[in-house]
């Protein structure tokens, strides 16, 4: 693909005698380069002729040349055809509305749009802060807006408000996000795509005519590289003219001094540089908001009466309303929207797909598809999540199994025991049983020996006087160990006899009890 | 230039937005102050234009492109003076910037010399269809980088002007492939080139269809539509003209009729599409005529003055190239064939199974599938129509 350098300068053929030839002589060249040298003194009056004709055409960079015109072409009616386009497509614009409760904020759209927006005002009682969002059609002439308000309720009503902001930065991702979603499908229809993204936020400073409150510190801090942050000062007219130049002074040293970016008007176009310059001088504007219309000299205007005085919105020396009409609709509107989707809209991209695994560094592989790559990591995930089920179900498994083997044993030993101890019980049982019948036996043999032994004492008896019994007795304590041993005299005593018969007694006793 | 488009109500023509509200106002707000924000940014930022011209050597391409555009923007070159026809196809491209009343304007114009100059003219197309495809894949690539500029530089042929011969018949084989596989990728505005060798007659006769009645046998003259007809025909019909060729191979040139997107679009473009293809002289020398500079070939029976309406078609080109749709060119390029080109891109290489917002290349009924979410415009059925074609079509 060469380029041939066309576009040399002459083009008026009939302005004089001496160019036909000429440019036949140019035209059958067959380099460029000889062109011009040949046709050197008459191109040069030409090109006097052809300049003084046409506008003087800028230098673009990389190398394009810029050719004059001969004649109208009439491409000039570009930007109005671009316009129709817009017109026909229609616009959209969307506004968030971040303050606390009571500041007026549903009073200053309204005040904006010269409208009155449904809603009613939120109440002081909300447990956290929720985001409320209404779409609305504006027509002006032929221009059609869509306009969405997004508007924070319960900012600043909980006694602990550290997450206040969360909500809302949430908001804003989330409508990136839906953006992101839609330009990344593959079948797309980007041309008609509702643009939900936040244009502008609008914060509401509450006038106390001190300094930022640290709430609104810390949530402006977190907005700022997401959102174009207008700050404004609510319902100004609560603060005097010299209190609210000294609070403006020290609410713009307080966002610098903590580094917070807020919107700066663009002061690179000229047409505008000037107006948006001294603007952006005025930030925070304070504003009052009344759709109230009260009747001043002879017109009707919106106002707010008190009984010291009436202050009127549109009047630039009470607030500063019409600035923010100004700068919000009637000059900026398109830069905001261009603001949010070349600036926040990237870097919310960026830092998205980045976080996602992407790289750029990808030179020979062929442009793959970020959802394709996006499902590609999202089962990837999947899979890895099912991998550590499956580890944690195992896991489980085995530790059941090796609990219900330790029970297992646990029951085992204890059984051995119980048979064990059974055991043990029975022997002695046994044992006893044994002792038991011995000494039936014994009772029984002493029985026959007691027997035999009364009979011969009811003999012996009237022999014998009571000396011999208490000999016997006697004797019957020394002979007492020797009743048991088999062999025993036939004849024993008979205090030996009772005292062994005591004895008896008690070892059957003792037997009974065993058995 | 066309008069303002009026759309009845911008809320009707989104496919996801949400609930809205009609609201009245009471005053003056001053929203249509942001027609005139856009104006700015767009003078700011300059407006781009590609043009590709395809024919024949000969037939006036580049003067053609030169009388357009009023200016050298190619050295139109004479045959047979030692310029060697390119043996194989060839693409050269030119940019320029040019300005008027404070528009400034890029324009690429890319040439095609050696198309359909060989004896073999088979596959003659793909260069071409590789280099739109090309254009396309820069821009894409540029489009899913993470750290993409702000402004990509935007290098798609946004037109493409065929010239077709005139030789009174009929399409050629090789106009009509070229066509049915252009037509689908870029805007293709075709033009009669060399008008000054038709008459009236010949012209409207090579352009209009011609109603057959029954029983007529090729070679017959048929009747006529259209008031032109005289008894003073020098060549019979022999064939359906152009119109009918068109429509028998299913080539949709530009302004296509199923972009068309409300009533004024559809009585504008009808119009147009009835005028095509036009029969257009380039001319880039200027001569006398009745006191006037008119720009214009000087032949030995008279001036063909290209810019008289009686004379050629050549303004009617120019207003809907320049004047009047060059926006609209540059917008269905960007929203129905970049889109398509992108869908079919990022599907081929995917082997994962399919979600939500896929592609289905399998031919789909008539009834289109619709993309998830309401459908109350034409922009997606359009996409969804031109993806349906695609499936059978190799790039």
């Amino acid at each position: 693909m060469g380029e041939v350098g066309g576009g040399v300068v002459e083009l008026r053929d009939s302005s004089g005698g001496r160019s036909p030839p000429s440019t036949q002589r140019s035209r059958s060249a067959v380099s460029c380069a000889v062109a011009p040298v040949s046709a050197a003194p008459v191109a040069a009056l030409a090109e006097a002729g052809a300049m003084a004709a046409t506008d003087i055409a800028r230098q673009v960079g990389e190398g394009c040349r810029t050719v004059p015109l001969a004649g109208h072409v009439g491409f000039d009616s570009l930007p109005d055809q671009l316009v129709n386009q817009s017109i026909s497509q229609g616009f959209c614009f969307n506004i968030l509305c971040v303050g606390e409760t009571g500041l007026g904020k549903s009073t200053l759209m309204d005040t904006l749009f010269n409208t009155k927006f449904e809603g009613e005002p939120a109440t002081h009682t909300q447990p956290g802060v929720q985001l409320r969002s209404n779409t609305y059609d504006l027509q002006e002439s032929n221009v059609g807006l869509k306009l969405t308000i997004v508007s924070t309720v319960g900012f600043g009503d909980q006694i602990n408000k550290e997450d206040s902001y969360k909500p809302i930065v949430e908001f804003i991702d989330a409508q990136f996000e839906a953006y992101l979603q839609e330009e990344l499908k593959i079948r797309r229809v980007l041309h008609t795509y509702h643009d939900s993204r936040i244009h502008a936020c609008l914060y509401f400073i509450a006038p106390t005519g001190h300094s930022l409150k640290s709430l609104d510190l810390v949530t402006m801090k977190k907005l700022d590289s997401k959102v174009n942050i207008i700050p404004i000062i609510a319902k100004s007219d609560a603060i005097s003219k010299s209190e609210l130049t000294k609070f403006k002074i020290k609410i713009t040293s307080e966002l610098v001094s903590n580094g917070v970016q807020i919107y700066q008007f663009p002061t690179d176009d000229e047409l505008v540089a000037e107006i948006n310059g001294t603007m952006n001088a005025h930030l925070p504007f304070a504003v009052i908001g009344s759709t109230e219309e009260l009747k001043i000299g002879n017109k009707m205007m919106k106002a707010r009466q008190y009984p010291w005085g009436t202050v009127q919105v549109e009047n630039e020396a009470h607030c500063d309303f019409v600035k923010l009409r100004e700068m919000l609709i009637r000059v900026n509107m398109e830069d905001l929207r261009e603001q949010t989707h070349s600036r926040h809209y990237e870097l919310y991209r960026r830092c998205k797909l980045e976080e996602m695994g992407f790289k750029d560094t990808d030179p020979d592989s062929k442009p793959f598809s970020l959802q394709e790559t996006y499902e590609a990591k999202r089962n990837e995930f999947l899979g890895e999540l099912q991998k550590k089920e499956e580890e944690m179900r195992q896991m489980f498994v085995q530790r059941v199994k090796e609990k219900e083997a330790e029970l297992k044993e646990a029951e085992k030993e204890l059984h051995e025991k119980f048979d064990r101890l059974k055991k043990l019980h029975q022997d002695e049982k046994k044992k006893l049983e044994d002792k038991k019948k011995s000494l039936d036996d014994e009772v029984n043999a002493f029985k026959q020996r007691k027997t035999a032994a009364e009979l011969l004492q009811s003999q012996g008896s009237q022999a014998g006087g009571s000396q011999t019994l208490k000999r016997d007795k006697e004797k019957k304590k020394s002979k007492v160990v020797h009743l048991s041993m088999p062999g025993a005299p036939l004849a024993p005593p008979a205090s030996v006899l009772t005292a062994a018969a005591n004895r008896v007694h008690v070892l059957l006793l003792k037997a009974a009890t065993w058995s | 230039m066309d008069p303002l488009r009026q759309s009845p109500s911008p809320s009707s023509s989104r496919a996801s937005s949400p609930r809205t509200l009609p609201c009245e106002m009471l005053g003056y707000v001053g929203i249509e102050a942001v027609l005139d924000q856009l104006k700015i940014k767009a003078m700011k930022m300059g407006f781009e234009f590609n043009i590709m011209v395809v024919g024949q050597s000969g037939l006036g391409k580049s003067t053609m492109v030169n009388t357009l555009f009023k200016s050298k923007m190619w050295k139109s070159t004479m045959l047979g003076l030692g310029v060697p026809t390119p043996q194989t196809l060839q693409l050269q491209s030119v940019t320029h910037v040019i300005e008027e009343s404070g528009v400034k304007l890029k324009l690429t114009v890319t040439d095609t010399p050696g198309f359909g100059d060989q004896i073999n003219n088979d596959k003659c197309w793909d260069p071409i269809l590789g280099y739109i495809n090309e254009q396309y894949e820069q821009y894409l690539q540029e489009e899913i980088l993470i750290t993409r500029q702000r402004h990509i530089p935007d290098t798609r042929v946004h037109c493409c002007v065929y010239f077709v011969p005139p030789t009174g018949h009929c399409l050629r084989p090789l106009d009509i492939e070229f066509l049915q596989r252009l037509c689908r990728t870029v805007n293709v505005v075709p033009v009669i080139a060399r008008a000054d060798s038709l008459t009236i007659e010949e012209r409207e006769a090579f352009r209009h269809r011609v109603i057959w009645a029954p029983g007529t046998s090729l070679g017959s003259v048929g009747v006529w539509r259209g008031g032109e007809c005289t008894g003073g025909l020098r060549s019979p019909v022999c064939g359906p003209q152009i119109q009918e060729n068109l429509k028998t191979h299913g080539i949709e040139v530009y302004p296509q009729k199923c972009l068309d997107e409300d009533v004024n679009d559809k009585v504008l473009n009808s119009k147009i599409r009835e005028r095509i293809p036009f029969a257009v002289v380039g001319a880039d020398r200027e001569h006398i005529v009745n006191g006037r500079c008119v720009l214009g070939r000087k032949t030995k029976w008279g001036i063909i003055e290209v810019e008289n309406m009686a004379h050629c078609e050549f303004p009617l080109l120019r207003d809907l190239l320049i004047r009047s749709h060059l926006q609209d060119l540059k917008d269905i390029t960007h929203n129905v064939h970049y889109e398509n080109y992108r869908i079919f891109r990022l599907n081929e290489s995917h082997v994962l199974p399919r979600g939500p917002g896929w592609v289905n290349l399998a031919p789909a009924p008539a009834s289109v599938p619709a993309p998830a979410g309401p459908q109350a415009t034409p922009g997606p059925p359009k996409v969804c129509r031109w993806a349906k074609d695609n499936s059978d079509e190799e790039f």
